[in-house]
């Protein structure tokens, strides 16, 4: 128990199971994002695996709406200390872009358009972990919110859910992203409190 | 300092640490300014916030992130909090929050949405609301590193009784060379104001700003539509979207 501070009563929530610590409930989609919002033509888009040997594997648009896609409902949690449980999202499951992609990395760093960069263990993206969601709450994916494309891989802080997803390279040793070199933690797990470096 | 230099990397875990209110200034009717004296405080870059947790007589904890609002001096860090309708942390903060009584404090976090007294390219600052707190940090460590980088701040407001530091902002412009300070009103504009109160526009931005070809470093910060809105703006006028950096809040902070 930390200090006490007089007169603070806080407004206590009923015990919500699926809150991680330090967390609260919002109803609404707040928007966090270092930069403006890329306007990512679709007829450009693509998606690139490069693994540690150099080899690539690419999707445009229309590949990717060709593959077969999931509809997860998840929850999310914002190291601002806001979660939205339930939200649904249509994307394709990781599982099936990596499926073919011959690699023993351990680490992938996830790029977007806009510059931004996040860094995860290559198995968290594995085993319907993680997805590349293109549709959110029934309607396509708005831009504020990483449209056309985000990452969404929701057991870790959604600042590992990279917005405007472009690509990722797959590496052998881990390479911090753009939050994690800027004093945010290097995995992000919610359960753990992991917000900042050494938590 | 070297702590808040080299964000990240290096640093052991942020500590909890306690601070004690040590002066209050009424900002608006509904924002107040909170300095605290915190032991042991590491110092900070302007632009970098921290993590405020209250914690109840029978332990239940509430923490939120607020905006420094000065630069680093000695173990005093200030925060102004705006007052959220319905919230859990901000309406103790600005109403029952005494003279004298603890809060642990934690940072100071965020290494990208900063200004350092070594910059040298041009500024420009652009705040929507209560989002001017980490944006007069800057101008404020300006001030006090005796910088000379020309500065160009725009202030979005709803009416002059919102606006936080009217007093001093008059005052630097009046003492500090090379900051300049123009102001959008977006529901009631002081009298004699030309024209009606209304959203900022690319006239705004492009009037007070920098042309792009000088490649300011851009700062934007207030609720998310402003944010996005400037932040558009920039882009169409040719500014470079990598120094282009923004900070967003919503609804439902706290």
């Amino acid at each position: 128990m930390g200090i006490v501070t007089p007169g603070f009563q806080g407004r206590r929530r009923t015990t919500q199971p699926a809150l991680p610590p330090g967390q609260y409930l919002v109803e609404d989609f707040p928007v966090l994002s270092a930069g403006p919002t890329p306007r990512v033509d679709l007829d450009h888009w693509e998606f690139v695996i490069a693994t540690e040997t150099g080899a690539e594997h690419r999707w445009t648009w229309p590949q990717l709406m060709a593959l077969p896609s999931e509809d997860p409902t998840v929850d999310i949690h914002c190291v601002t200390r806001w979660s939205k449980l339930g939200t649904t999202w249509r994307g394709v499951s990781l599982d099936t872009l990596l499926a073919d992609v011959e690699t023993t990395a351990d680490y992938a760093l996830v790029r977007s358009y806009g510059g931004y960069t996040t860094n995860l263990p290559l198995a968290d993206l594995r085993d319907g972990q993680a997805w590349i969601a293109y549709r959110f709450d029934g309607a396509d994916l708005a831009p504020e919110h990483g449209g056309p494309a985000r990452m969404i891989v929701p057991h870790l802080y959604f600042w590992k859910s990279a917005k405007w997803v472009r690509g990722m390279r797959l590496l052998r040793e881990d390479e911090p992203g753009f939050w994690e070199t800027a004093g945010y933690h290097d995995y992000g797990d919610p359960w753990r409190e992991q917000r900042y470096q050494g938590d | 300092m070297a702590r808040a230099a080299v964000p990240g990397g290096l640093s052991p875990r942020l500590a909890w640490r306690v601070g004690r209110l040590v002066e209050i200034r009424d900002e608006t009717p509904t924002a107040r300014t909170l300095v605290l004296e915190v032991a042991g405080w590491p110092g900070h870059l302007a632009g970098q916030h921290v993590d405020v947790r209250l914690t109840a007589q029978d332990g239940y904890q509430a923490s939120r992130s607020y905006s420094l609002a000065a630069p680093q001096d000695g173990e005093r860090v200030e925060m102004t909090v705006q007052r959220v309708p319905d919230g859990e942390v901000s309406p103790y903060l600005v109403q029952t929050y005494r003279i004298g009584d603890p809060v642990e404090v934690r940072g100071p976090v965020g290494g990208w949405f900063v200004w350092r007294p070594t910059d040298t390219a041009p500024v420009l600052l652009v705040a929507g609301g209560s989002g001017i707190v980490p944006l007069m940090a800057m101008v404020r460590a300006r001030r006090a590193a005796c910088s000379r980088v020309p500065f160009r701040l725009i202030c979005s407001a709803r009416a002059p009784d919102d606006l936080f530091y009217a007093d001093e902002l008059r005052r630097r412009v009046r003492d500090d060379a090379g900051l300049d300070v123009a102001y959008v009103w977006t529901r009631q504009a002081p009298p004699q104001w030309p024209g009606p109160p209304r959203r900022i526009s690319v006239a705004d931005v492009n009037t007070h700003g920098w042309p792009s070809d000088l490649a300011p470093v851009c700062y934007v910060c207030g609720p998310t539509g402003f944010v996005e809105a400037v932040a558009d703006i920039l882009v169409a006028l040719g500014h470079d979207p990598r120094r282009i950096r923004t900070e967003r809040f919503g609804p439902t902070g706290g």
